[in-house]
């Protein structure tokens, strides 16, 4: 499963919809995620991805697609 | 046993609704109830002081209970840097000479204060814990934050403590901080609160059930038999969001939020007044306070009625 499949994967457990989001659809406009929502994801995608998702990075923006998800754990790989 | 004697509390007269606030914000009246569980909130007149709140809201729970030997003020919003409202309060109430104590820790003050009280009735005697908030003025200032405007009210709560038994009694209280995230939640000398909002909820929404259970847990009390539990009034979703986690219906959380948003430290008070004046509590029935707040600080007290 690629990386964007398992962060959609996710997606969809938190906000217990069944339709797959477009990858560049924000995900708060279009109901998967709210201020809660976002937090419960985070814990998922740490426990998915091993890494610890810092206080300072929990910005809605960075978080508001499944690309823009992809994006930043991209950039948490490479440092 | 330290035991809780009377509530009381103040809330200022005018209302400031959604609709309203949402034209002075530029944003949807709806928007602010989803995101938040508030409708209204009060605002305090121009004149009217932390320390006027804290005394109006004293005096509701002094009229049957015994003089104080110690008062505990808490407030993050307080007219100026020192002395804060505690002395003042005392003085005005007519306690000139008894000892006054102020806990500038915003949210979680009167949870602290009522953790204090109980340990410090035997040696004081009754000890009034007020908490005293203007919210409204810190939270819309400029910059304007609209996901800190949207929540604050003004307010009062107060309760006394005796040390004798009888009543509610307190059996346990429990309390934590780490200010490794006292950047996260904020109020300066000048200038708006500020919050992380991410940061503070993903820290609520584990910390409040934690310290919950643990409170319970140290008494040997399960989570579906306590009869209420009374949260810092912060918001309605995180309040729903705790009760999942420790696996209670939320209408045994009791919940006033929607008519008069989060009063920081006041809250509990406020929602613990109007709580017990309806609470028809038996021989033996627990209740549950907790907090969570800027610092951060949080805990939780545990109190059975006699």
């Amino acid at each position: 499963m690629s990386k964007q499949d398992k962060i959609t994967e996710i997606v969809k457990r938190i906000s217990k919809k069944t339709a797959a989001p477009d990858p560049e659809e924000s995900l708060f406009d279009s109901g998967y995620l709210d201020s809660f929502a976002l937090t419960d994801m985070v814990t998922e995608l740490e426990h998915e991805f091993g890494l610890t998702i810092p206080d300072t990075d929990l910005s809605p923006r960075r978080f508001e697609s499944i690309a823009r998800i992809e994006h930043y754990l991209d950039s948490r790989a490479n440092t | 046993m330290a035991s809780i004697h009377s509530f009381g509390r103040y809330l200022p007269e005018q209302v400031l609704d959604n609709r309203e606030l949402g034209r002075t914000l530029g944003c949807d009246p709806e928007w602010i109830l989803q995101s938040s569980g508030i409708e209204e909130r009060r605002i305090a007149a121009p004149d009217e002081t932390v320390v006027n709140l804290a005394v109006r809201a004293a005096q509701s729970c002094l009229q049957q209970a015994p003089a104080p030997g110690l008062i505990i003020v808490a407030s993050g919003t307080p007219e100026r840097r020192f002395p804060g409202p505690a002395a003042e309060v005392a003085h005005r109430l007519g306690f000139a000479g008894v000892p006054a104590i102020d806990l500038p820790i915003a949210s979680t003050g009167a949870l602290f204060g009522m953790s204090l009280a109980s340990q410090l009735a035997p040696l004081y005697g009754p000890v009034l814990v007020a908490a005293a908030e203007k919210m409204s003025g810190p939270a819309s200032a400029a910059p304007v934050d609209k996901n800190v405007a949207i929540i604050f009210g003004d307010g009062a709560g107060a309760c006394v403590i005796q040390p004798e038994p009888g009543g509610l009694e307190i059996l346990d209280s429990l309390l934590h901080s780490d200010g490794a995230y006292s950047e996260e939640l904020r109020l300066g000398f000048a200038g708006p609160v500020r919050m992380n909002g991410m940061a503070v909820i993903r820290h609520a929404t584990r910390k409040l059930p934690e310290v919950i259970n643990e409170v319970l847990r140290r008494n040997q009390v399960s989570s579906d038999t306590v009869s209420a539990f009374l949260l810092h009034q912060a918001n309605r979703n995180l309040i729903d969001r705790v009760a999942r986690a420790i696996e209670v219906a939320p209408a045994r959380f009791y919940s006033n939020i929607s008519r008069y948003g989060n009063t920081s430290s006041a809250s509990m008070l406020i929602a613990a007044s109007e709580w017990h004046e309806s609470a028809q509590l038996e021989s033996g029935d627990t209740v549950c306070f907790a907090a969570f707040g800027a610092g951060f600080h949080w805990g939780a007290l545990l109190a059975r009625q006699s």
